[in-house]
C-alpha cells in the first residue's frame, strides 16, 4: 500500500515536471529570441525593419527592411488557405458524415500519412511538378513563384485541417443529427444547416492551425518560391517568405553580428504571428468544448 | 530427418570455412600493408566545419587521408563559412573551411580568447557566369555584368541578345559567392537588384538557368554542366586554365582557417592537402589547384 502511494507520488511529480518543462521551454525560446534580436532592434529600429522595403544585410551600410518578406509570407499562406480550406473541410465532412466505416478508417490513415511526408519531399514535388505547370499555364519565364510554393503548402496543411475539423464534426451531439433527420431534412441539408454550423468554431480553429503550419513552413518556400525581394501582392510572381530568409542566411553569417541579430528579429516576428494564430485557434476550440459540455 | 542433419552439418562447415578464410585474409593484410605505413604512424582526430562550396572537396580530402592514415579520423561538416568560423571561435573544430576571408569581427573574437586566426589557401575557385543554352549572348564585359545585376540593364537586347527581359538568378546574401560577386562586379557600395532570385544552393541556380530561357546566374567552376552556357567576361571564359594563369577576372581563394598555426596531425593534414596528392583532388573536384 505504502509502495503504491509512493509510486503514485513519483508519477505525479514526473508528470507535473513534464508539464512545467513544456512551459519553461516556450518561455526560454521567447527569452532567447528577444535576447538575440535586441542588438538589431536597438541599432536599426523595429519600425524601420518592419516597414523597410530593402534587405541588404551585407552592403555598406547594411539595410534590414523585411516588409517584402512579411508580405511574401502572407501571399504564400493565402494561396495555401485557398487550397487547403475547401479541400480539408470537404474531406472532413465526407469522412465524418458520409463515408462508411471502412472508407472512414482508410481515409483517415491516408490523411495521417500525408502529415508524415517530409516537407523536403513536398518541396521537390513543388519544384518538379507544380513549377512547370504554373510556368505553362500563366506563360511565365520561371515556375518558381509564390503560387507554386503556396500550392504545396496548401496540400501540407490539409491533414491538420481534416483531422481537427473531423474531431469537431464528430463532437456534435448525435441528438442534433437525429433531430434534423426526424424533421424530414435530407442528410445533405442536415450537414449544411445543422452539423457544420454547430462545429463552425472547431472548423475555424482547424483552419487557424493549418494556417500556422503553412506560415511556418520553411523547406518548401525556400525551394519553390523563387526568393526575390520584390514587394508585390501578385501571386504569380516570386517572393521570399520570412522562413526562407532565415534558413537561407543563418548558415553563413557572423554569429553574434548585426545580420545574425536581424535574422532573429525576423524569427521573433514570425514567432509572434504563429503564437497569436495558435492562441486564437485554441481559444475558439476551448469555447466550443465548453459549449458542448453543458 | 537425416537430410536436415546433413544440411546443418554442411552449413556449420561452410561458416567455419568462411571464418577461416576471413581470418586468413586478416592475418595476411598487415604483411602487405607495411610498405605504405613507412613514416611515423599518425593517429588522432580532426574536426572541420564550414563552407558549403567546399564541402565535397573537404569530404574527398578527408576520405583519402583516412585511407592513407588509418589511425586518423577526420570529420567534416558543412553549414556555411560563417558557421565554420563560429565553431572555430568556440573551439569546437580544428579548421574552418571558408570560401570568403575571415571578417575583422570574427578575427577579433578569436583574439579576445587568446588565439589567432591563421588562414591557409588550399585551392582556388573560379566563378562562371552562365546563361540558358538558347541564349544568343556569348560574351559580356564586367561593366555590363554589373549593370545587369544592379538591374540597370533589364533586357537582353541591350547586350546583343533577343528582345526578352532578363531574369536575375543569385545566391542568398550570406553566401560567400554572393559577397564575392558583389565586391567584384556589382560594386562595394551598390546592391543587387531587388528582382534577383536568391536561391539556396548552386545546384538550384544551375537548374533555374536550365529551365528559364532568359535567366543569368553565377556558379562555382565545379558545378559547370553541358546544360547551360558559360559566358566570357571581358573576353575570357572561366576554366581551370584561365583561373590558374590569372587571366580570368572572377576567381577567389578557398581557405582553411585554424586557431594558431596548425600543429601535429593538423599540420600533417594541411601539408598533405598542399602536396601534389592533395591538389590532385582539388582538380578532380572541379576547383583550381594552388600554384606555389
Amino acid at each position: 500500500m505504502a509502495f503504491r502511494r509512493a509510486a503514485e507520488t513519483v508519477v505525479r511529480v514526473l508528470i507535473t515536471t513534464s508539464g512545467w518543462t513544456a512551459i519553461a521551454v516556450l518561455a526560454a525560446i521567447t527569452v532567447f529570441l528577444i535576447l538575440n534580436a535586441r542588438q538589431a532592434i536597438s541599432v536599426v529600429g523595429l519600425t524601420k525593419m518592419l516597414t523597410g522595403k530593402l534587405w541588404y544585410p551585407t552592403s555598406t551600410p547594411p539595410l534590414f527592411g523585411f516588409l517584402p518578406y512579411i508580405v511574401a509570407s502572407l501571399r504564400a499562406t493565402f494561396v495555401a488557405l485557398l487550397v487547403a480550406v475547401p479541400l480539408g473541410v470537404a474531406a472532413a465532412v465526407y469522412i465524418s458524415e458520409f463515408a462508411g466505416r471502412r472508407t472512414k478508417e482508410v481515409a483517415k490513415t491516408i490523411i495521417e500519412f500525408m502529415a508524415a511526408v517530409p516537407s523536403v519531399v513536398y518541396g521537390l514535388l513543388a519544384v518538379a511538378v507544380a513549377g512547370p505547370l504554373v510556368k505553362e499555364i500563366f506563360n511565365l519565364t520561371s515556375g518558381l513563384t509564390i503560387l507554386t510554393a503556396g500550392l504545396a503548402l496548401g496540400v501540407m496543411a490539409v491533414p491538420t485541417i481534416v483531422s481537427i475539423s473531423e474531431d469537431a464534426l464528430h463532437a456534435v451531439p448525435d441528438e442534433l443529427r437525429q433531430g434534423s433527420l426526424a424533421l424530414g431534412n435530407t442528410r445533405w441539408q442536415t450537414v449544411q444547416k445543422v452539423i457544420v454550423p454547430s462545429a463552425a468554431s472547431g472548423i475555424f480553429a482547424s483552419v487557424m492551425l493549418g494556417l500556422g503550419r503553412a506560415i511556418g513552413e520553411t523547406m518548401v518556400v525556400l525551394m519553390a518560391a523563387g526568393n526575390t525581394m520584390t514587394l508585390t501582392w501578385s501571386l504569380i510572381s516570386s517572393g521570399r517568405p520570412m522562413t526562407a530568409v532565415m534558413a537561407g542566411e543563418m548558415g553563413e553569417t557572423v554569429q553574434g553580428g548585426l545580420h545574425y541579430s536581424a535574422l532573429f528579429v525576423v524569427g521573433l516576428t514570425l514567432f509572434l504571428i504563429t503564437f497569436v494564430i495558435n492562441l486564437a485557434a485554441d481559444t475558439v476550440l476551448e469555447r466550443q468544448r465548453v459549449r458542448w459540455r453543458r | 530427418m537425416k537430410g536436415t542433419k546433413w544440411f546443418a552439418l554442411a552449413a556449420v562447415a561452410a561458416i567455419v570455412a568462411g571464418a577461416l578464410a576471413l581470418t586468413g585474409c586478416g592475418s595476411s593484410t598487415p604483411a602487405a600493408d607495411t610498405t605504405p605505413a613507412k613514416k611515423a604512424e599518425l593517429s588522432g582526430s580532426l574536426t572541420i566545419a564550414g563552407s558549403d562550396t567546399m564541402i565535397n572537396l573537404a569530404q574527398a580530402w578527408s576520405e583519402k587521408f583516412m585511407i592513407d592514415n588509418p589511425g586518423v579520423s577526420v570529420a567534416v561538416k558543412g553549414g556555411g563559412s560563417g558557421t565554420g568560423i563560429a565553431a572555430l571561435i568556440n573551439g569546437t573544430v580544428d579548421f574552418a573551411d571558408a570560401s570568403r576571408a575571415i571578417e575583422p569581427a570574427e578575427a577579433a573574437s578569436i583574439k579576445s580568447k587568446g588565439g589567432e586566426a591563421v588562414t591557409t589557401v588550399v585551392g582556388n575557385d573560379g566563378i562562371a557566369i552562365i546563361v540558358n543554352s538558347a541564349n544568343k549572348v556569348e560574351a559580356l564585359t564586367r561593366d555590363q555584368l554589373g549593370r545587369i545585376y544592379r538591374g540597370e540593364i533589364k533586357n537582353w537586347k541591350e547586350v546583343g541578345g533577343d528582345d526578352k527581359p532578363i531574369t536575375l538568378v543569385s545566391r542568398d546574401p550570406s553566401s560567400g559567392t554572393y559577397t564575392f560577386l558583389k565586391e567584384k562586379v556589382v560594386g562595394k557600395d551598390k546592391n543587387y537588384a531587388t528582382s534577383a532570385k536568391l536561391l539556396p544552393s548552386t545546384q538550384a541556380i544551375v537548374d533555374e538557368v536550365k529551365s528559364d530561357k532568359n535567366a543569368i546566374g553565377y556558379i562555382g567552376l565545379g558545378y559547370e554542366s553541358a546544360s547551360v552556357k558559360v559566358v566570357a567576361i571581358d573576353g575570357v571564359k572561366a576554366s581551370v586554365a584561365t583561373v590558374t594563369d590569372g587571366s580570368y577576372l572572377l576567381s577567389r581563394p578557398l581557405n582553411m582557417i585554424s586557431n594558431g598555426a596548425p600543429k601535429a596531425i593538423a599540420k600533417a593534414y594541411v601539408d598533405w592537402i598542399l602536396s601534389a596528392a592533395g591538389q590532385k583532388i582539388v582538380k578532380d573536384q572541379g576547383f583550381v589547384p594552388v600554384t606555389k
